[in-house]
């Protein structure tokens, strides 16, 4: 759309997607354009291919603009000048080999809890279409249990499975026989606890985005795959979830992005990841808010990085949904210079 | 599927349709349905909405199970297996290897849209079929071809026509040879100047062999292309016969009103 509004050659430009500017320049010529009810030989049209344009004026928006450009300077002079933020000691922390260590502690939990929250998501999902009542119904417990209690308490109860029971054994039930039996508090770790909370708490909210997302495709997908004798498996794997994806992406990442942040809570079984581990060092130092600070960059960095990858997966999925693929950033930026043009996405 | 006017084409695809009943909760959709569609044979249903047309159709590859009666391609039985004096209810295995020789158009289409043009053509042959990836290709740019689509072969649904899809809809229906086509409305979701694109791709395959079996509220095309026209009313099959018989003479007063009130538009093209 933008070459067109860059010429002005339309001997009848229309009102309504007129660029601006045409209508000055129309009604600054109006007067050589002969009328259509005027007798006698027409004048060629007027060939404005050569005037260049002049956008309206907008003032409201210079002051918008000037206004928040005015507000972002003050934080970030705040931010610059003001010693108590105590940036120098953020530098020195923020690299540092145990914040690190913890860094990687809290992307590890994040990985496998994600990873097997979703695996088990999906198929508490896929119970809960089912036809049998039985699936349906565990399914349904599993999610209403775990959403309805706090993290922090099934955190907390799972480190204390041993009290409950002393220990776990693998066996024939109703029998004498056990294939292998281990103390409770052996078996669950500060790691183990915190991996089983945060798995089976995921699990339970991304078992709903999942069936979200299946229930989203069209049943006329479903209908025609059956009738063109594609197997079961094929057609949830090729026919519906690549359709689901959609619909379940973005939310998905906003549960990943969230768990990321979640991880934090495992701090109560005192689990050194970086929220701990920052904990520790400023009950060390005092230096609580630059510490702080530490954690909290780190925080958006892995967050903005998960948002790259969320875009460009999105985007993989989007195949077919729209006509045109939007373009990339870097797509953007090239044709930005390529052009010297503002670009807006073809919809 | 060119060479269609040989010998054996036309002995396969005999449809026997017997007391068909099918209600969904109290409402009685079909009520006992005979019909018998000839090997190669062109049968097209009309009637008023709700009669049951759409559903008929779908119980011919078992997307609706009947609830009684039976429905038999070339005399084996779709969905069931006799043993001794008994019906056993086939597996989805098996169910879906019967649904392989019986082709469907939807009225809206339903091609897979996260898939290009080809893509959905050669889909089926490789899962349901176990063919090669190189020979579904080559025989879903080949029926592109056939239904004038070629050179949109990479294009995904979205970026087509109305006419454009249905006429990739119809291409994926034929990549698995069917004995068997059925068309449910093929021409009700499109632009009326779209229509005729994909009636004049129908009326080729009308030609090649294959047993059609086709819903539709064309008039004109039915008249042209049918061996048989059935007019069903509320689950029920009211008349039948050949079209120049039952457009300009039916013997039924409630065919009579029917075509009264649809016919005249539909033949003033």
């Amino acid at each position: 759309m933008s070459s067109a509004a860059t010429k002005v050659s339309q001997s009848a430009p229309e009102p309504a997607s007129a660029a601006p500017g045409t209508a000055e320049a129309a009604a600054g010529t109006a007067g050589r354009v002969p009328g259509p009810t005027k007798p006698g030989p027409r004048k060629p049209a007027t060939d404005y291919a050569d005037y260049s344009l002049v956008s309206a004026p907008r003032p409201w928006r210079w002051v918008g603009t000037a206004v928040v450009a005015l507000g972002l300077a003050a934080v970030a002079w705040s931010l610059a000048t003001n010693p108590r933020w105590e940036w120098d000691v953020v530098g020195q922390w923020f690299t540092a080999q145990s914040v690190v260590k913890g860094l990687l502690e809290t992307l590890k939990l994040t990985a496998i809890s994600g990873v097997l929250g979703f695996v088990l998501g999906f198929i508490l999902a896929l119970m809960r279409l089912s036809a049998s009542p039985l699936l349906l119904s565990v399914s349904w417990t599993f999610s209403w249990i775990f959403r309805s209690t706090p993290l922090l308490v099934q955190m907390l109860l799972w480190y204390n499975l041993g009290y409950l029971y002393e220990k776990i054994s693998l066996g024939i039930p109703f029998t004498d026989i056990r294939f292998f039996e281990v103390q409770t508090t052996t078996l669950i770790s500060q790691f183990a606890a915190a991996v089983l909370g945060l798995t089976l708490n995921q699990a339970a909210y991304s078992a709903e985005i999942i069936r979200g997302g299946i229930l989203s495709v069209d049943q006329g997908q479903l209908e025609a795959a059956a009738a063109l004798g594609i197997p079961a498996w094929r057609r949830s794997t090729r026919i519906v979830l690549p359709q689901a994806m959609r619909a379940i992406l973005p939310t998905a990442f906003n549960e990943i992005i969230g768990l990321v942040k979640g991880t934090s809570i495992v701090y109560v079984l005192a689990y050194s990841e970086l929220f701990y581990t920052v904990q520790v060092i400023y009950n060390r130092t005092q230096q609580v808010l630059p510490l702080l600070l530490v954690a909290t960059l780190w925080y958006v960095v892995i967050t903005s990085v998960l948002s790259v990858f969320q875009y460009y997966i999105e985007r993989h999925y989007s195949k077919g949904a729209v006509r045109t693929l939007p373009l990339t950033p870097l797509q953007k930026a090239r044709k930005f210079f390529a052009t010297h043009a503002p670009v807006r996405s073809l919809r | 599927m060119s060479t269609a006017t040989a010998a054996p084409e036309t002995t396969r695809g005999l449809v026997e349709i017997t007391k068909v009943r099918k209600a969904f909760g109290a409402t009685e959709v079909l009520k006992g349905i005979s019909l018998t569609v000839e090997p190669g044979g062109v049968a097209v249903i009309v009637g008023p909405s709700g009669s049951g047309k759409s559903t008929l159709l779908r119980t011919i590859n078992h997307l609706e199970k009947v609830d009684g009666g039976f429905i038999a391609i070339d005399g084996e039985l779709v969905g069931y297996r006799v043993r001794g004096n008994r019906l056993h209810e086939l597996r989805e295995k098996d169910i879906l290897k019967q649904r392989t020789e019986i082709g469907m158009v939807f009225q809206n289409f339903n091609l897979f849209p996260h898939l290009t043009a080809l893509e959905n053509v050669a889909e089926a042959p490789v899962v349901a079929q176990g063919r090669s990836k190189a020979e579904a290709r080559e025989r879903g740019l080949e029926l592109l071809d056939r239904v004038g689509l070629k050179d949109r072969a990479g294009a995904y649904p979205r970026q087509l026509s109305g006419g454009q899809q249905q006429r990739v809809a119809i291409a994926r229906a034929l990549a698995l040879d069917p004995k068997i086509l059925l068309f449910d409305e093929p021409t009700s979701a499109l632009d009326p100047e779209l229509v005729n694109e994909v009636l004049d791709v129908i009326r080729e395959l009308a030609k090649s062999g294959t047993t059609l079996i086709i819903v539709t509220h064309e008039m004109g095309f039915a008249r042209d292309v049918a061996d048989t026209v059935v007019f069903m009313d509320q689950g029920q099959i009211v008349e039948q016969g050949a079209p120049k018989d039952i457009f300009t003479n039916p013997q039924e007063e409630r065919t009579r009103s029917f075509f009264s009130k649809v016919i005249e538009p539909a033949f003033n093209i």
